[in-house]
């Protein structure tokens, strides 16, 4: 290094992904380290593109419906709801009661199933397996419910526009409280095992802490908006389907053990509103009418022409489409406004000047998927 | 080895060999029945590790391969491993890249000729045996570092240097643990330190002063440390580093890895029994089993508690692992030394 | 606060900005002159009163006629939303960028550009961020022609 300051050969770039264990999938994150210290995580991302919104141009409003389980594929009821009510708003279906009890009891179920894994996986990132396979048990049973239902493990594609699918199926109300009765004292093995384990705390405690403001102003949403304090819901505070109907808190972040919104906090959500998850689907049970599932509609679903943003209560955050109507039997336009589209976009900022080890913990306590981001 | 000399001398057509011969006879047999024993183990010690792993996490872990809870598992993947393809890297530096895995195992496997795993199964009884293994097993260090060069891998060369880090400064609290035993024998043989403990549970190193109880645990922690488990997996943090030192390795080469992760972690674990457990010697002061069965039992017990807690502990930040070494247990074992020291003077074991 | 209400403190403030207000819509928006857009984002979000403190999302529209840029914004603080609407031309697209205002404007702009090649002046990382680099054309417009290959390998 003849003539030259050795200073200006002290930072290695690592290319973190697309095939890394910890980048839940195909993100790239370009590093730029000084030794384990990283100065600079640039994402990357669009390895999973499919073109959905495209996709959504050229097929009708019924059709498009797997397409968004392939979205956040983690939380596929969740986007099918969320879609599904966004049409009906445009349209102004009313949707039968009992539907709508439906609707939320799989929405939470899936919104349990989908924390399970964020935590399982956020454990892995921290070299704890065990959580994981406990959390995949757990997981399983929510899994066997939805396939009684819509006879899919993943993609379910159960929700319609105007109503759902299929109804319950006989023995699903039992075998969901059996679950519910056996998942509560389960969420207690974890915090023994996880989430006040010393060493899971100091890694944790006060590591890419994301405040309130960056995170508004980043558009984060969900238990990571959450997780910095903001008691921001939009079951609660934007109501849709039936939600006002029950009680149910929301967990925020407050620092217990470190500052407020840090990657903790993020946890601790996650986990107190799977608690919350389970009260609401036992409202659910208690309440449930009979009658319809289904709205009564044509074959051929040809929104009226105009315009419609909608945006639901995604595990991961707020999922928004909009969606433009020609008055055509398929949308003019479709976008989708994923969650961890924009919770990703905050990474940036938040993990300068933290090591490698820290940056897999706070992007494993975002708890992306690349499925929805890259869409 | 002695007995081994013996018995080859006094077989017809050997006892016209020079003597040199016979001694090299000797050793070559000798190490082979270490290196069994040692391949042995450490296919039972993946087995184990599985089958405890499956059963913390609510599975069986292996259930199929030969039966009886999957117990040939492990020799299967030895065989897969053997045949696989020898993958090296286009840019590596070939000749480290192929060294590297031998100065791994055979480091860990040389630290086991001072073993005394009963009062005769012994390679060597040196006067400095406990000195020897701690010199040997530095060795390792050298040969993940180059692991981690060789490989032209930038997450490799990050586990080689974690790993560097690491054992150099897991070295200093091992070592002073160490010698609290070795001050309160008088030794530095294993043999002698071991002998020293016959008598019973209560005369156990372990349970002879306080300051021996608490070198126990030092020793214990840093030497997981040493041998690179959880919580102290950093050189090859799987959700950090792809798999740190050996990612790009693949094969034999591998395997040599993984056989001598094994085989450090029974070294560790002997050696504790040896210097803390009373090596050989049973609980009670009669001798109720055969010497290796006592030896091995305990052995495998600390191997089954470092099993234990790494399907249990996340695992740390370098800083932070590197506080636990500094500012914990390096003091912590410098204490208990110099305690030792008093507690012999005013004992009178001095 | 009411639709209207903001849309009087826009007029108030910025006079010209607005072209058109369109109250019937399912979402009213307001369709607001390009050139002025970052100067409204700006008191949109300063105004105590609004107080638009988070931006869902941009989303580019290829009408036959213009390409529309759409920002979906909300406020946490004071729970309303509002919509915006830019009006583009087809061959150019260009307009300034709201990432001073909403940081979130970043990778949404950034998508935006990608997918319709609207060009947002004063972008600090302007790439494209779903495609790769090397990319040709910009696959959302209605006009858009797949290519037959890309390096070599049939699409």
């Amino acid at each position: 290094m003849k003539g030259r300051d050795w200073k200006e050969y002290d930072e290695l770039n690592v290319n973190m992904g697309p095939q890394h264990p910890s980048t839940h999938g195909v993100l790239r994150l370009l590093l730029k380290t000084d030794g384990e210290i990283v100065k600079e995580a640039i994402p990357h991302i669009g390895y999973l593109h499919r073109s959905i919104e495209k996709i959504a141009e050229k097929i009708s409003y019924t059709q498009f419906i797997p397409y968004t389980d392939r979205l956040d594929y983690l939380a596929a009821m969740n986007n099918n709801l969320a879609y599904t009510l966004t049409v009906e708003k445009l349209m102004g279906i009313e949707v039968p009661e009992r539907a709508q009890y439906i609707r939320v009891i799989m929405a939470e179920l899936n919104r349990i199933a989908s924390h399970l894994v964020a935590i399982g996986t956020f454990g892995l990132d921290l070299g704890v397996v065990t959580p994981f396979f406990y959390a995949f048990r757990e997981r399983e049973y929510i899994l066997d419910l939805f396939e009684m239902c819509c006879g899919a493990r993943l993609t379910y594609n159960y929700m319609r526009i105007g109503g759902v699918a299929n109804d319950l199926p006989p023995g699903f109300m039992d075998r969901l409280k059996d679950f519910l009765d056996y998942f509560v004292p389960r969420v207690e093995e974890y915090n023994q095992l996880m989430s006040f384990n010393k060493i899971f705390i100091e890694r944790t405690a006060g590591i890419g802490v994301l405040p309130a403001d960056v995170a508004k102003n980043y558009g984060v949403t969900g238990p990571n908006l959450r997780g910095s304090g903001v008691k921001w819901d939009l079951r609660k505070n934007l109501p849709y389907c039936i939600y006002p109907r029950f009680e149910f808190n929301i967990p925020v972040g407050t620092g217990m053990v470190g500052k407020v919104g840090d990657s903790w906090d993020r946890y601790w959500v996650r986990v107190q509103e799977m608690l919350e998850s389970v009260k609401i689907i036992r409202q659910a049970m208690e309440q449930i009418p009979g009658g319809d599932i289904r709205a009564k509609l044509p074959r051929l679903i040809k929104p009226p022409v105009g315009e419609v943003f909608f945006r639901a209560e995604n595990p991961r955050g707020e999922l928004g489409f909009y969606i433009i109507s020609d008055g055509s039997p398929s949308p003019y336009r479709l976008k989708i406004r994923a969650p961890s589209f924009c919770n990703l976009s905050v990474f940036e900022e938040i993990s300068r000047d933290w090591m490698i080890a820290d940056l897999v913990a706070i992007l494993g306590s975002l708890d992306i998927v690349l499925g929805e981001i890259d869409r | 080895m002695q007995a081994i000399f013996e018995i080859l001398k006094s077989i017809y057509p050997l006892r016209h060999l020079s003597e040199i011969l016979l001694l090299l006879l000797s050793m070559v047999i000798f190490s082979a029945i270490i290196l069994g024993i040692i391949a042995i183990l450490v296919m039972f010690f993946v087995w184990w590790e599985r089958k405890v792993a499956g059963h913390i996490q609510s599975r069986l872990g292996p259930m199929r391969v030969g039966g009886w809870h999957g117990w040939a598992q492990s020799i299967a993947d030895g065989i897969k491993l053997l045949l696989k393809e020898d993958i090296i890297p286009a840019n590596a530096d070939r000749m480290l890249f192929k060294m590297a895995p031998y100065i791994v195992f055979a480091s860990s496997f040389a630290a086991f000729a001072t073993i005394p795993m009963t009062r005769s199964l012994i390679g060597a009884d040196l006067n400095i045996g406990i000195f020897y293994i701690l010199a040997i097993t530095s060795l390792i260090v050298i040969g993940i570092l180059m692991a981690g060069w060789s490989s032209s891998n930038k997450w490799s060369l990050y586990g080689a240097m974690r790993s560097a880090a690491q054992i150099v400064s897991y070295e200093v609290p091992i070592g002073l643990s160490i010698l609290v035993p070795v001050m309160a024998a008088g030794s530095l043989s294993i043999k002698d330190i071991a002998e020293a403990q016959s008598g019973g549970i209560f005369s156990w190193y372990i349970f002879r002063s306080p300051f021996l109880f608490i070198s126990f645990f030092t020793y214990y922690i840093a030497a997981i440390a040493e041998v690179n488990r959880t919580p102290f997996d950093l050189p090859e943090a799987e959700s950090e580093l792809v798999a740190g030192f050996h990612t790009e390795y693949s094969g034999m080469r591998f395997a040599m890895f993984f056989l001598a992760e094994y085989a450090n972690m029974f070294l560790v674990g002997s050696i504790a029994t040896l210097l803390f457990l009373g090596g050989w010697n049973g609980i009670l002061p009669r001798p109720m089993l055969p010497e290796f069965v006592n030896f091995i039992l305990k052995s495998l017990f600390l191997v089954f508690v470092m099993i234990w807690l790494r399907w249990t502990l996340p695992r740390l930040r370098v800083d932070q692992l590197m506080y636990v070494c500094w500012k914990v247990l390096v003091p912590i074992s410098f204490f208990c030394l110099i305690g030792h020291g008093v507690w012999m003077v005013f004992m009178g074991e001095a | 606060m009411e639709f209207s209400r903001i849309v009087d403190l826009i007029r108030e403030k910025i006079p010209q900005a607005i072209i058109e207000v369109n109250e019937k819509a399912i979402d009213p928006f307001v369709k607001i002159r390009p050139d002025h857009l970052n100067a409204v984002a700006r008191l949109l979000k300063g105004e105590e009163e609004i107080g638009m403190d988070m931006l869902l999302s941009i989303s580019g529209v290829d009408y036959p006629e213009s390409i529309t840029v759409v920002y979906h914004i909300f406020s946490i603080k004071n729970n309303h939303s509002l919509v915006l609407k830019v009006d583009l031309p087809r061959d150019n697209p260009k307009v300034d960028t709201v990432e001073n205002v909403w940081k979130a404007a970043n990778w949404h702009e950034r998508e935006t550009y990608d997918l319709f090649g609207v060009v947002f002046e004063g972008h600090p990382d302007l790439r494209r961020i779903l495609l790769p680099d090397d990319w040709e054309g910009h696959p959302l417009r209605k006009d858009y022609k797949y290519p037959p290959t890309y390096h070599g390998l049939t699409l």
